[in-house]
């Protein structure tokens, strides 16, 4: 049984789909949140960024990533790179400006992680920021919980 | 804070009707349009002018196409900007592509399942009294060596008569807009199908059929093309102030800025066809 969901697993990396149930919509404490349901997590100069839990939930089964270089300015509120999920592609944009110091390449062959583990495994870039000041624009925990609640709450 | 054009109460949306406009120049119309535009758009092309295949953005061409029938005969093979599967168009499509601002639509929300919804019905609205239309439900299956499955989404997708598919439709979500396009079978070549492989992430509805008995032709259905172009744009009409736009003021094929769909190299093809049949341990014949 182990044995038939390893390889299950792996099938399903490669053809780039998650098998991974989605868990209920969650934000962390300690994260700063763009309105475009982007995260950024900061520890000096460098920000690490990906896709809210609210985000994944809406947009479904993830089974690709268009990644950018590293090496490429990313400017706050811009797209930088796309998710595809049930026939869509949706831009991600990028919380803070700066310049692309790494990228997830485990999100190449398992993008389902952007699903599974939204605020660690599925995160999607690393940025050298170049304006700290931009962070003040963003939200913290509380108050995106709040934004995420009013605008499910429109529609 | 953006003010969208109105009138009568409606909000405005420019119409671009097409005839044969090659599918590469239909698609960098629509990302020219999704991007740098902040009008709602709808462009009807009845027909393209080629076959042409056509992928989705995470598209690979060894498992999806027959590279070595589409080498041979020099079949253009795209990859589009958009998420989804593989189509082969051609003067038999038409394409019905929306174009709008997030906020168009009173309560819909910018993400597939809520926008495949909406279109969904519209669709059925215009197709009504023609054949049993509805939308398809999906449930996408991973279909494993030892023949157990794996249920992996649930969605409503295709369109469908019966159980036999005549439309299929892919998405683009901005940050405030998104594209919904569609290539409608109204007829097409059964020759051509044999260019496309069977998916392996494939709909539970389609039960391993080949596309010959998966698909079928609205022609069969509706009296005219023009009948289904003007029942879509009446159906449009309910939900928007809709308002012709001559194409001489949009097509511009010299203008590539944000066009990312693209035509795959020969040279692609060929490494894809190399590298397949290095996988398969055999020889790649010369085409």
């Amino acid at each position: 049984m182990a044995a038939r969901l390893l390889w299950a697993s792996r099938v399903a990396s490669y053809l780039r789909i998650s098998t991974f149930p989605r868990g209920f919509a969650s934000v962390v404490k300690d994260l700063k949140y763009a309105d475009t349901h982007e995260w950024v997590k900061v520890d000096g100069t460098s920000a690490t960024v990906g896709i809210t839990d609210h985000a994944q939930d809406h947009l479904g089964d993830v089974v690709y990533v268009e990644l950018p270089e590293v090496g490429t300015n990313v400017t706050q509120g811009k797209n930088f790179g796309a998710v595809e999920s049930v026939k869509a592609t949706s831009d991600i944009n990028s919380p803070v400006s700066g310049e692309v110091v790494e990228v997830n390449t485990e999100l190449n062959s398992s993008p389902g992680l952007v699903n599974a583990s939204a605020y660690d495994d599925g995160w999607i870039i690393k940025v050298k920021m170049s304006d700290a000041g931009e962070l003040d624009s963003l939200m913290d925990s509380d108050r995106y919980a709040k934004f995420c609640e009013e605008e499910d709450a429109k529609h | 804070m953006i003010l969208h054009r109105v009138r009568d109460g409606l909000p405005l949306m420019n119409l671009v009707s097409l005839r044969a406009v090659p599918i590469l120049q239909q698609l960098h119309l629509e990302e020219r349009l999704l991007r740098s535009s902040s009008d709602n758009w709808c462009i009807i092309n009845d027909g393209t002018n080629r076959p042409n295949i056509v992928m989705g953005i995470s598209g690979r061409p060894s498992e999806l196409i027959d590279l070595k029938s589409v080498l041979r005969d020099r079949v253009p093979v795209i990859r589009r900007f958009s998420g989804g599967g593989t189509v082969i168009v051609d003067d038999g499509t038409i394409f019905v592509t929306f174009i709008c601002n997030k906020d168009a639509i009173p309560g819909l929300q910018p993400y597939p399942h809520p926008l495949m919804s909406w279109t969904g019905q519209l669709y059925k609205d215009v197709l009504h009294g023609f054949g049993d239309f509805h939308l398809q439900e999906n449930e996408i299956f991973l279909y494993y060596m030892y023949a157990s499955l794996t249920v992996l989404d649930t969605y409503f997708t295709d369109y469908a008569i019966g159980s036999r598919k005549f439309g299929g439709n892919a998405q683009s979500i901005t940050k405030n807009r998104w594209v919904h396009h569609t290539s409608f079978l109204w007829d097409y070549d059964i020759k051509n199908m044999e260019y496309l492989k069977i998916p392996s992430r494939a709909p539970k509805y389609r039960s391993a059929r080949p596309h010959v008995e998966f698909l079928c032709r609205m022609t069969e259905y509706v009296p005219s093309r023009s009948t289904f172009i003007e029942r879509t744009i009446a159906s449009l009409g309910n939900h928007f102030s809709v308002k012709p736009i001559h194409q001489d003021r949009v097509i511009d094929p010299s203008n590539t800025l944000h066009s990312s769909s693209k035509l795959l190299t020969r040279q692609e093809l060929e490494e894809a066809y190399s590298s397949l049949c290095e996988k398969l341990h055999i020889a790649a014949i010369s085409v």
